[in-house]
């Protein structure tokens, strides 16, 4: 058949758009198809209000692939960043903000003890990150069954935590599975310093600081950092999209064609091998090969369907734990606002408002049981201070990710949206007063519209929780980690596969790996 | 004691162990007294005589409790896409009115239980399994649009199994009865009811299985029993019916394998492969559970071999070691009895491949007791293929009379 050679990707999202660059540049017929009217999945940029546009899902660039940039040559495809190595502001409700960049603290007050223990744990963190970052391009070790390959792939992982040496070692594995909560704790007495770096580790998760886990999902966050100057917070110009339509580019230089605004309803099968595609206006595609960008829920028992599946393999896809907790803020301003006594130079920094530990923990309270928190913890990015291109002249674009935010509120309706815009806008004024009378236009998305608009079930950031049992060779599930999906001819390429979710674009290369590997075993 | 009161409120939860409602009929007949717990059921042992009663089994005919088997209700537009994903044969080959014996798997090709598939009417399945199966009915049923209800306490089973099972269905008004074919189904009209009647059942005889609603259980056991005294119809417990189905070299869940949902480690299931079940087994359906695994068994080769054994002496060699060459264990008896109608010592085995082969030198290694003294014999075993024993009434149509 003709089309065995093609390979359709079912998701323009910045994973899809790696994947099938990749794949272009290795000589297959490469077809991207996105449901949606513009490429780019969760890192795109768009019009929330007249002449006002915003990274609509993730706002900051930081994690990357250094290799995947230089290697498509994205800058040659247009991408420039409006600025670069973002200082974080803690942000303090009575003028005493701290200004960290990195382990470094560059303005504000901090006993001498915080300031020595910020640089050692600065450094101890990025060196357990670079750990993990050792791994994104590796396809994850098989658990069972492997051969020499496997367990060569798993003496790797062990040989990385051993180079760490004895100490560090020890301590890696000590805080690994832990919360960040008692890890900062330990470290330092300053609640606002706290505050800021225990959002860091929680921030597009379902975790509180006190959750196991979000000791790893903040290294998974500092895995960019820890790649050196690339994975240091940057804003692209343009937007977040303005890596997409980069990536579109070098996928579309190396032959892949992408077509918008055409949603596919179903993976086709010949017998157990994927034909292809169904599109919702019934068009049919073929294909040797499928790889979707989209989540392993969505494509495995929505695209797919169940019942092409094994009992035990659609038991572990449904209970993939994937509800976001995540809530995104869109405000279109008249002015720059001013926060208490910050100096303006800093407006365009990265804002973080997590005033301690317990307020974090809280407002994570609220949510776990399904209303959202009262008083949310915020990271806010003003991009039009460094990027023209976002807002009318002497205007301004805020964008801010709230958490906490329940993927199911209690209460129905638009309710809870009016609610946490309310609490949201509550918490900036008593940061910045002054700024609601500042607000043209404002949009908050909750995770169940995160959901509806980048197509991502649960609407979390990583397809599914950063969490050991959720990582590497279990990500997605057990027995499906390899990209390579049960079904033939299928795979996945997005954050649901390891390494998981941020703007990195490992996923994608990964998978496209596995495509032409099993293509050459065949 | 019935599962449900008069006013149809569940009693089950009265009483740990249920009472089936033939109850009154085999209490008053189990002058042994001998019973056991069968999936929270009482169950006789034997009721007057094991070895009589496994004579009615291969002479007259023997009457066998049945309800405890655990019933599924499978219904809905999906049954059959849903069976089939399920189980590893096809199932679309089990027409309206036929029971087809099945296995089902785990994602590792791993039998989980066995059990037959009744396709009552079109769609409308009824699946009987060894070991509870709800909650693995239950998870495979996403995304199909079926109903699974398991329905063991609401339908009354009997097997009625030996050369004169089909001359007493005649008698008590079950009429063509005889040109029922092995694993058809048909339905009589009964005391204003329905009786359900299909050839199939445990002993590799010619025999019958009867589902009725619970109410008319005690007026068709009567029927039964008035109509067959002439037959020579006997009650039989679990010990008789154990030696009748390891003569048709049927195997038991729990027994000769164990189901992979309640292994520990790795090593202790066993495929359909390693049943010698292959036949149960088509790969050329697209999808099922455990068919990458088997794929992959099958070019990988199996690790066990089910065989039949026929042991010399004459003392069953239950759980025996079975030697190569009097040297290695090479595999272990799942199931032994001295066969009276083969009139040999038989067993079932579980073998490490390649040994169990036609042919090859076995012995078992058999520990037996006299007077408080254990002796230890070894036992030459020869491959047999095939049941060890295999009537032709067992499957002629029509059933003759005996």
């Amino acid at each position: 058949m003709t089309d065995q050679n093609r390979v359709i990707i079912v998701g323009a999202g910045h994973n899809g758009l790696v994947c099938a660059a990749y794949l272009a540049r290795a000589g297959r017929e490469v077809l991207v198809l996105e449901a949606s009217n513009r490429v780019g999945g969760a890192a795109v940029t768009r019009e929330f209000a007249p002449g006002f546009r915003v990274s609509a899902c993730a706002h900051l660039s930081y994690l990357l692939d250094a290799a995947i940039s230089r290697e498509l040559g994205l800058s040659s495809h247009g991408l420039k960043h409006a600025r670069e190595n973002l200082r974080t502001v803690a942000v303090a409700g009575n003028g005493d903000h701290l200004v960290l960049d990195g382990g470094r603290l560059e303005a504000g007050r901090l006993p001498d003890k915080d300031r020595a223990a910020l640089a050692e744990y600065h450094a101890r963190m990025l060196r357990f990150a670079r750990v993990l970052a050792q791994q994104h391009n590796r396809r994850p070790p098989r658990i069972a069954g492997g051969g020499r390959r496997e367990v060569l792939a798993a003496a790797m992982l062990g040989l990385d935590v051993r180079r760490l040496g004895r100490n560090s070692m020890r301590e890696f594995l000590r805080i690994a599975a832990i919360n960040i909560f008692d890890v900062l704790e330990e470290s330092f007495e300053t609640p606002l310093l706290k505050g800021a770096l225990g959002l860091d580790a929680v921030l597009g998760t379902s975790l509180g600081p006190r959750s196991n886990n979000s000791v790893l999902t903040l290294l998974h966050r500092m895995s960019g950092t820890a790649q050196g100057p690339a994975g240091r917070l940057s804003l692209p110009e343009g937007g977040m999209g303005a890596i997409s339509e980069a990536l579109a580019a070098a996928a579309r230089a190396g032959g892949a064609r992408i077509r918008t605004g055409c949603a596919v309803a179903r993976i086709t099968l010949d017998g157990a091998r994927v034909s292809g595609v169904e599109l919702e206006g019934g068009e049919m595609l073929s294909a040797g090969s499928v790889v979707s960008n989209a989540d392993p829920a969505r494509t495995l028992l929505g695209l797919l369907g169940a019942r092409h599946l094994e009992t035990g393999f659609v038991h572990r896809v449904r209970h993939i734990r994937s509800k976001g907790m995540a809530a995104k803020l869109h405000l279109a301003l008249d002015a720059l606002p001013e926060f208490t006594q910050l100096p303006a130079q800093f407006a365009g920094e990265r804002l973080v408002i997590a005033p301690d530990l317990v307020y974090l923990e809280h407002a994570f309270d609220h949510a776990k049981y399904g209303h959202c928190s009262p008083e949310p913890a915020l990271e806010i990015t003003i991009p039009s201070v460094h990027d023209r291109t976002l807002a009318p002249a002497g205007k301004h674009v805020l964008s801010a990710v709230v958490q906490y935010a329940p993927f199911d509120p209690r209460a129905s309706g638009d309710g809870p949206r009016r609610e946490l815009l309310e609490r949201a806008l509550g918490v900036l004024e008593r940061h910045a007063p002054g700024i609601r009378r500042l607000v043209v236009a404002s949009e908050l998305l909750l995770p169940a519209d995160i959901e509806r608009e980048f197509r991502i079930t649960g609407g979390h950031w990583h397809h599914g929780e950063l969490a050991l049992d959720q990582f590497m060779m279990l990500r997605p599930v057990p027995g499906a980690a390899q990209y390579a999906m049960p079904v033939g001819g299928l795979y996945l390429c997005g954050a649901g596969c390891h390494p998981g979710g941020g703007v990195m674009g490992s996923a994608g290369r990964n998978a496209a790996k596995a495509v032409l590997a099993t293509e050459r075993a065949a | 004691m019935s599962i449900r009161d008069a006013m149809g409120r569940k009693e089950h939860f009265r009483k740990a162990v249920w009472e089936t409602p033939f109850h009154p009929r085999t209490a008053a007949l189990n002058t042994l007294n001998e019973w056991h717990r069968w999936k929270d059921y009482t169950t006789a042992d034997a009721y007057f005589d094991q070895a009589l009663e496994y004579a009615a089994i291969r002479n007259a005919c023997a009457v066998f409790d049945l309800t405890p088997m655990t019933k599924h209700r499978i219904t809905g537009p999906d049954a059959l896409p849903f069976l089939n994903r399920l189980i590893t044969r096809d199932v679309s080959r089990i027409k309206p009115g036929k029971v087809g014996y099945c296995v089902w798997c785990d994602d590792n090709g791993q039998v989980i239980d066995d059990g037959t598939v009744f396709h009552l009417h079109a769609g409308d399945y009824r699946l009987c399994s060894q070991e509870r199966q709800l909650d693995w009915l239950s998870r495979s049923a996403f995304g199909f649009n079926v109903s699974i209800v398991e329905d063991t306490h609401d339908i009354a089973a009997l097997a009625l199994q030996g050369p004169t099972s089909c001359a007493v269905l005649k008698a008590i008004g079950c009429n063509g009865i005889e040109r029922l074919a092995p694993f058809g189904i048909a339905w009589f009209p009964f005391a204003g009811g329905e009786l359900m009647v299909s050839r199939t059942g445990y002993t590799g005889d010619l025999g019958y299985e009867l589902w009725i609603d619970p109410v008319l259980a005690l007026s068709l056991w009567d029927v039964l029993f008035d109509q067959g005294a002439q037959h020579g119809i006997r009650p039989m417990g679990t010990h008789a019916l154990e030696v009748a189905r390891i003569e048709a070299g049927f195997i038991q869940a729990g027994v000769d394998f164990l189901p992979a949902d309640q292994a520990i480690r790795l090593d202790r299931t066993r495929s359909p492969f390693e049943l010698d079940l292959a036949r149960l087994v088509d790969l050329g359906k697209p999808n099922f559970n455990g068919r990458r695994a088997l794929l992959a068994e099958q070019r990988r080769g199996s690790r066990y071999r089910l065989v039949r054994l026929d042991v010399e002496g004459n003392k069953p060699a239950r759980s025996a070691y079975v030697y190569d060459r009097k040297r290695n264990v090479v595999g272990t008896v799942t199931s032994a009895e001295w066969s009276p109608s083969a009139k040999s010592n038989i067993a079932l085995a579980s073998m490490q491949v390649p040994w169990g082969r036609p042919g090859d030198e076995l012995w078992a290694e058999i520990y037996y007791q006299r007077e408080l003294k254990w002796s230890r014999v070894m036992a030459r075993c020869r491959v047999v293929e095939g049941p060890f024993f295999d009537p032709p009434r067992r499957r002629a149509t029509p059933a003759a009379d005996f």
